[in-house]
């Protein structure tokens, strides 16, 4: 096989396991834009805020212990423990519930009703808040995130590809990782809002919200629920981005990569964010290997928005999203 | 008391089809353009021109454009802050190829251009709607800004990739480099914010202005009616870009001097100016002043208060005004979600019944 | 309660009157935003370089001292605002720590006469004197790091690298872009093949740029990065296990921030370095003592000692020491912004001076003059070792190729004066 056609596997694998995180991203933001009509903005922000705190935890530092050390004089940092993994998940995963029962306590109860844009608007706000409370909370240096996945290229598939192609493919562990602890995310998802009674409530009131609610669904409670769960999605995009980068501000921007791929694939669709994700994520990958050399590299910013758009013109709802149907 | 329309007669069409019908609002409008033109620029110092007049009064022209798009015509735009890169590479290509012709000149003309180049990215919009325009608008904001950075030519091949404005005069008073007068510069964007201002106002009066309400409100209808999409969407496209490519090129030229474009018209620009106009209120000319004002004043006051008042250590303070400036939003969301506009208009409604209510 | 509101609000905009009893110095420092985690050490490192002359030595030359700080987040408006509301203080120099805003203070510090000093940032061709009059870019600037990367190449290839690859991964932006045009003009000259590799900012995701070189193996990387590019491409680099010994950054590349995120495996990268990047200096006692332990340390106190730590001090003592010899020309302790700049361009920084300040060693020797701002451009190559945790320093501070730069330095800077009509001049 020639050389530029192994090259161009290899990138294509990349580009799917890329499109994996991508999708990872993109799967907060559509939970709750299927809700609750509300396309949150500030999904990158909680995807920082999650990691932050995860490693906060773990590391045992005392929250807020720049402003406690400036305002009494202190020179507190640290607990001095070191919990695992798990424990600093759970945790997480725990705050993350708080921080979204809040969300809907304190601002969204009371913007029930209101345009889409101005939901929008208020998600801006919580990123704003959110991303100073953050720093607050547990400081912006960079930190470490290691709660044990591995890293590195994975030799079996290097060694395999070697013996057939006479090149071995890289392939990161991370990203086969994220590849796996998704497609678990996802069935677990797809299960969940199938199967059990509150993921039924969940898909009720994405189709209608009054019918729902008159046949008993409680909204405060699904909108709840659906912020913990993307805020349990931002919790794995945060540990998998964060394991590749350390934990630091530049993580909430993930959330630029993740909206081409919620157009792409709709807004509206779990499956349209796992497809959107890998087409953008192998588009921009291929695209960068092709076309990139030629006119200077560094295509992959603009590339996904200018796919998203040739695919938009075609079907402006897309990939996934549901037929737009306009009545006068 | 004052403010109210009793005893205030309109004899002809003239009169009763004026952009400020009731005499109050009208003095009142003269007032604050005396203020601004005739007594500001008395006490100007480098600071307040350069930390707040300028930034105001730019970012108050790219809030008019964009509330043009999104507020009047209902197109929501991220990509302001390319648009301004093409409005500020524009003046610079124009200002260095040709440093005889005037600056007025050269601004209006990259306007032109970045309305040109705002009309190709439009063309989606016949198509696609809602959020999922703005995939449109991104592509053209990481399209433009990659190409900026990409092509020497954009910065005349200059080692650092910057782009530099050189001095340039305007009946003999330098407005733009490094040896400008404050009152000179606040005037000069001045004009070009009142200008803007007025031409707006106008347009969203008219009749072009109502075929991009009604494309807005329900673009089959409107089509219905006969309001031809095309005309009207990808006019609003253009006028749109016309005013934040005028912002761009005096951000460049005027306020900041130099320019690197990933960097100042990156996508936080888009955000930013999208913010003003929905903080100051989608579709209202005073909503893109009163989001401009929210925006640029209010770190500024923060920070003044908190590091320069208080004393207390600027980390503290910067994570502290993230803090209060999301909060205010949601805030002021929550009490009044059509924005600091709606807020006025309220307080009007109340200042004409006022000091009677019932 | 109105009027209490508004005169506080009216209050809030206003600037403090100067009050020019002190020698008034800025930070332009970024402890947030996307480039906050290296802002910090450089800014804890210049701050408490001030805090320590001022509590050990009561000030400069008796003069006591005044830092203001002002959070830029990196961002050039807020740049702005820093300068226009600081420099009616009577700042005495700047240091903004980013190239976007060095750019827009030229033109103002030019038209105001303040000195602006720019350590291993900023304009590169600032180092011409004669036209950047008060703008300032010792001891070294990004074409002396790439010609000083190039030239330990040679020096480990016994002085020959005709035919050897090298890529360049480099921040996609003006920042990223300085290098280019040296490598180039370099590459005539020594005969290597320069493969350019651009990373847009944040730089997050960089898996392209890192399977390019994975199939072209070139035989080293260069890396012009800042913020998060840099973790995530040594962690790539370990990730197809470059070997870590030919990958080099520049040291904007090279702080701890960087490497430990990485783990065991980055041990062997390497960067430049214009200055030492451990703590092993009699400084640090005395930081330890009369700052940190006194509870005046401007962060934690946990940086001390840090490459960016050791950055911001380093920039904080140039700047004290430029004022010293401003006092000492001017033959007077409260000296002005004018004499500031003489300072600067008398500036000489000796090994015995050094010594005295306790950092013997720390950076290399120079001398700045009307005619050359930029110092003698010795740069040193310092390699991370993480079973110890730390940086050494692996070279001598070596100069850089000057026959190369300077035609370049000519270049822009002539353009620049022929812009802006100015006429090199040195009086």
């Amino acid at each position: 096989m020639p050389d530029q056609l192994v090259y161009a596997m290899e990138v294509f694998l990349n580009g799917l396991m890329a499109g994996v995180l991508y999708a990872l991203v993109a799967l907060g933001f559509v939970l709750i834009y299927k809700a609750s009509g509300i396309f949150n903005y500030a999904q990158g922000v909680m995807a920082l805020f999650a990691a932050m705190t995860l490693v906060g935890v773990m590391e045992g530092q005392v929250p807020f212990s720049h402003l406690i050390n400036a305002v009494l004089g202190t020179k507190v940092h640290h607990f001095g423990w070191h919990l695992p993994a798990l424990i600093g998940i759970v945790s997480t995963v725990v705050i993350m519930v708080v921080l979204a029962w809040l969300v809907q306590r304190i601002i969204f109860k009371h913007l029930v009703g209101q345009e889409p844009i101005i939901l929008f608007m208020a998600t801006i706000g919580l990123a704003y808040f959110m991303e100073g409370f953050g720093d607050m909370m547990w400081g912006s240096e960079i930190k470490k995130l290691d709660v044990g996945l591995p890293q590195g290229i994975n030799l079996w598939i290097d060694e395999t590809t070697y013996n057939i192609f006479d090149y071995g493919f890289f392939i990161d562990n991370l990203d086969i990782f994220a590849t796996i602890i998704a497609a678990i995310l996802v069935g677990g998802l797809v299960i969940f809002s199938q199967y059990t009674k509150e993921g039924r409530a969940m898909r009720a009131v994405a189709d209608d919200h009054q019918a729902a609610l008159s046949v008993g669904v409680s909204l405060n409670f699904i909108w709840i629920m659906v912020w913990s769960v993307a805020g349990f999605v931002a919790l794995v995009a945060g540990i998998m981005w964060g394991t590749k980068s350390g934990v630091q501000f530049s993580l909430s921007l993930i959330a630029l990569k993740a909206l081409p791929v919620l157009m792409l694939g709709g807004f509206t669709s779990i499956p349209g964010a796992i497809v959107g994700g890998l087409i953008i994520g192998v588009g921009e990958k291929l695209f960068e290997f092709t076309v990139g050399p030629l006119i200077g590299g560094a295509t992959e910013n603009w590339f996904a928005y200018v796919l998203a758009l040739l695919v938009l013109v075609f079907r402006p709802q897309g990939l996934f999203g549901e037929k737009i149907i306009e009545r006068v | 008391m004052f403010y109210r329309e009793a005893g205030d007669f309109s004899k002809t069409y003239r009169e009763d089809s004026q952009t400020f019908p009731i005499r109050f609002d009208r003095y009142r409008y003269y007032a604050v353009l005396l203020i601004a033109f005739a007594i500001i620029p008395f006490f100007l110092n480098d600071y307040w021109v350069n930390a707040i007049f300028l930034p105001f009064l730019i970012y108050s022209i790219a809030a008019i454009g964009l509330n043009i798009l999104t507020g009047y015509c209902g197109q929501v735009s991220l990509g302001t802050g390319g648009f301004m890169a093409v409005g500020a590479y524009a003046t610079y290509k124009l200002m260095t190829s040709f440093p005889e012709v005037s600056m007025v000149v050269h601004i209006l003309l990259a306007g032109g251009i970045t309305a040109f180049v705002g009309v190709l990215f439009g063309l989606p919009s016949l198509r696609i709607k809602g959020f999922y325009l703005a995939v449109a608008t991104l592509a053209a904001q990481f399209f433009l800004v990659w190409l900026f950075n990409r092509v020497p030519w954009f910065y005349n091949n200059s080692a650092s990739g910057q782009i530099n404005s050189p001095e340039r005069t305007l009946l003999g008073v330098p407005i733009t480099g490094a040896n400008t007068e404050p009152w000179a510069v606040y005037l000069f964007c001045l004009v070009f914010v009142a200008l803007s201002a007025v031409i707006a106002r106008n347009l969203t009066r008219g009749a072009m202005g109502r075929k991009w309400m009604a494309i807005r409100d329900m673009d089959i209808a409107a089509e219905i009616i006969g309001v031809n999409p095309l005309t009207a969407k990808l006019s609003a496209f253009a006028i749109s870009s016309f005013f934040v490519g005028v912002s761009g090129a005096l951000f460049f030229s005027v306020y900041l001097g130099a320019v690197e474009v990933g960097e100042v018209f990156g996508i936080n620009k888009s955000f930013l100016v999208l913010f003003m106009i929905i903080i100051g209120g989608l579709g209202s000319i005073f909503g893109s002043f009163a989001g401009a004002a929210f925006l640029v004043l209010l770190p500024v006051l923060l920070k003044n208060v908190l590091v320069t008042g208080l004393g207390w250590p600027t980390d503290i303070a910067a994570h502290l005004e993230f803090m209060i400036v999301g909060g205010l939003i949601i805030v002021f969301l929550i009490m009044e979600p059509h924005g600091i506009a709606q807020l006025w208009r309220i307080a009007k409604e109340k200042l004409r019944l006022w000091p009677f209510p019932h | 309660m109105k009027k209490k509101l508004l005169s506080a609000v009216i209050a809030g905009f206003m600037v403090a009157t100067p009050v020019m009893a002190e020698l008034t110095f800025s930070a332009l420092s970024y402890r947030t935003g996307a480039y906050g985690n290296n802002g910090i050490p450089f800014a804890d490192g210049y701050l408490d370089y001030f805090t320590l002359l001022q509590e050990r030595d009561g000030g400069i030359g008796g003069e006591s001292i005044k830092v203001i700080e002002c959070e830029t987040a990196y961002n050039t408006e807020k740049g702005v605002e820093c300068y226009e509301a600081t420099k009616g203080e009577g700042v005495l120099s700047y240091s903004p720590l980013s190239t976007g805003i060095t750019y827009q203070l030229i033109p103002k510090v030019t038209a105001d006469g303040i000195a602006l000093h720019t350590m291993g940032y900023g304009r590169t061709s600032a180092k011409n004197g004669q036209i950047f009059r008060n703008v300032f870019n010792f001891p070294a600037n990004y074409w002396d790091g790439a010609s000083v990367g190039i030239k330990h190449l040679l020096d480990i290839n016994g002085g020959d690298i005709k035919g050897k690859k090298i890529a360049l991964v480099y921040h996609n932006s003006a920042y990223g872009k300085e290098p280019i045009r040296t490598l180039e003009e370099l590459s005539k000259k020594h005969g290597y093949e320069l493969t350019l590799l651009p990373v847009d900012h944040p730089g997050q995701e960089q898996k392209s740029q890192w399977l390019q070189i994975r199939r072209e193996k070139p035989d080293y990387v260069l890396m012009w990065g800042w913020g998060v590019m840099n973790p995530v491409a040594i962690q790539e680099a370990v990730n197809i296990r470059y070997p870590m010994e030919n990958f080099i950054g520049v040291w904007w590349s090279g702080s701890e921030n960087d490497v430990l995120p990485a783990g065991a495996k980055a041990t062997g990268y390497k960067a430049l370095a214009f200055h030492a990047v451990n703590s092993d200096f009699p400084i640090f006692d005395d930081m330890k003592k009369y700052v940190v332990d006194a509870g005046k340390a401007a962060g934690a106190g946990d940086q001390v000692g840090t490459v960016l730590y050791n950055r911001g001090m380093y920039n904080a003592m140039l700047v004290s020491e430029a004022a010293r010899t401003a006092q000492a020309i001017a033959g007077k302790s409260n000296i002005s912004q004018a004499d500031m700049i003489k300072g600067f361009e008398a500036l000489e920084m000796t090994d015995e001076k050094m010594a005295a300040l306790g950092l013997a060693g720390f950076g290399p020797s120079f001398s700045v003059s009307c005619e050359n701002h930029g110092g003698d451009g010795m740069v040193a190559v310092a390699q991370w070792d993480a079973g110890a945790g730390k940086w050494n320093v692996v070279s001598d501070f070596q100069a850089s190729d000057m026959s190369v730069i300077q035609p370049l330095i000519d270049e822009d800077s002539g353009a620049f004066a022929a812009e802006n009509k100015l006429s090199p001049n040195c009086d």
